[in-house]
């Protein structure tokens, strides 16, 4: 799987909280989220963002409530992937579960900088900075989450299972 | 439940050994706190925290309980404590079913030990905007605050409320400041009523909310506005965690929070 996309960059600890404000989250519409994603550290994300974009960012990014409407707002605003130096736990099993794929990078935040178009290969756990050619290893995905994000999450993927069993 | 499976990472264990007997107005939150300002935020990322030593065998569950619940401020996958006479007798009367008591092996292997001497700590303040960010009550300075909110599912057990009523009793709430105070469940809420707190706690000026999780992620009821200031004790304090993006939170117990209601400042009951 490769996602090719325009960089949107964010520091360590972004959570939840600055992803989507619990002031926007009394709807589960993703595409009503999408609206308010990162309104408060970045308010013209939502109206820029096109479909494919990469979001790099740096350490525990997800930190925070447990809300699915941070996942949800960022997929459904049509990021691809989100590359981070780490993500915290809950964050992590929640986009996975709702089939936001995420990957781990320790050198992609320093080699990448806002606005450039990069590849993320998830299949071979790689990051390719398109402009300055330079690539950067990623935390490979075990191969049952490539499934669970193919299948657009985990409520697809067990129907998908339970229909194939039958 | 669907398939029997499901899929997760196994994690490591960090175990938090706290030594020593507890001076006044401190608890279970001041030990977290603590613990997470050592820690930092990602500090225990995917991993198990065990809390154990002296001061935790004598912890009582309420306190426990807070510690267990802001686990996940420092990313990790829970807070443990091994089961013992103190939350077995909690189960009695609670539990529906026979329990079983699973206990850390003797030989367990840990990721990382830390120990904290816990005799000398005071009461903790977590500064905006992170619960890491945590001071000594005497390093605070003068620090004027809006509101006041004590619960929340992290302190708002009917001892946390007996704690903030203690303080409150036959006081009043700073001018001006709101003194909000949210019981965790309809029973605690009743509860209160009927041990005669939720009467301190409006004799005090409070306003009681019911069980829910109120302005703790600017809900509702005691939202911020811009430039505000709330002591609480929730468990985060992100930017714009209980409103406007420039208001700010600080955490603490449930002690300090009712003395700093009287207050209109940061401080606590020995400032009264």
């Amino acid at each position: 799987m490769r996602i090719e996309g325009k960089v949107w960059k964010f520091g360590d600890d972004v959570d939840t909280d600055l992803i989507i404000p619990a002031r926007y989250i009394n709807v589960s519409d993703p595409d009503v989220l999408a609206k308010t994603c990162f309104i408060d550290i970045a308010p013209e994300f939502a109206s820029a963002v096109v479909p494919g974009d990469v979001i790099v960012a740096g350490k525990n990014f997800g930190c925070g409530s447990s809300r699915e409407h941070a996942p949800l707002a960022i997929k459904a605003a049509g990021v691809g992937v989100v590359v981070a130096k780490s993500f915290a736990r809950i964050f992590y099993r929640n986009a996975f579960n709702i089939g936001l794929p995420l990957v781990e990078s320790e050198g992609a935040w320093n080699g990448i900088a806002a606005g450039e178009k990069v590849v993320v290969d998830l299949t071979n756990g790689r990051i390719e900075n398109l402009e300055t050619k330079k690539t950067f290893p990623a935390r490979p995905i075990p191969e049952f989450m490539h499934r669970l994000i193919e299948d657009g999450g985990l409520i697809p993927h067990i129907r998908n299972i339970k229909k194939s069993a039958r | 439940m669907a398939t029997g499976e499901i899929w997760l990472k196994v994690p490591p264990t960090i175990r938090v050994n706290y030594e020593g007997g507890l001076r006044p107005w401190v608890g279970g939150k001041d030990l977290i706190l603590k613990t997470i300002g050592i820690l930092g935020v990602d500090g225990a990322t995917y991993s198990a925290l065990e809390y154990a030593g002296g001061t935790i065998k004598s912890l009582p569950m309420y306190q426990r309980f807070t510690m267990a619940n802001m686990a996940v401020e420092a990313g990790a996958k829970s807070g443990i404590i091994e089961p013992d006479e103190i939350t077995l007798a909690w189960l009695r009367g609670r539990a529906r079913q026979e329990s079983r008591v699973f206990k850390s092996d003797l030989d367990a292997r840990y990721e990382r030990i830390l120990t904290i001497k816990a005799d000398g700590l005071e009461p903790q303040v977590a500064f905006p905007p992170s619960p890491a960010n945590a001071r000594p009550l005497s390093d605070v300075g003068h620090i004027n605050l809006d509101q006041v909110f004590i619960g929340s599912c992290t302190n708002g057990q009917i001892e946390d409320l007996r704690d903030a009523a203690s303080i409150l009793k036959g006081r009043k709430a700073a001018k001006g400041l709101r003194l909000i105070v949210i019981p965790s469940t309809p029973a605690i809420y009743r509860k209160a009523i009927e041990e005669g707190i939720v009467g301190v706690l409006l004799d005090a000026g409070a306003v009681i909310g019911p069980p829910c999780c109120g302005p703790c992620l600017g809900g509702h009821m005691g939202i911020l506005a811009e430039g505000e200031r709330a002591l609480s004790t929730t468990n985060r304090n992100f930017i714009g965690r209980m409103g406007h993006p420039k208001s700010e939170v600080y955490l603490a117990n449930p002690f300090v929070a009712a003395a700093s209601a009287v207050l209109g400042r940061i401080g606590g009951p020995d400032d009264l």
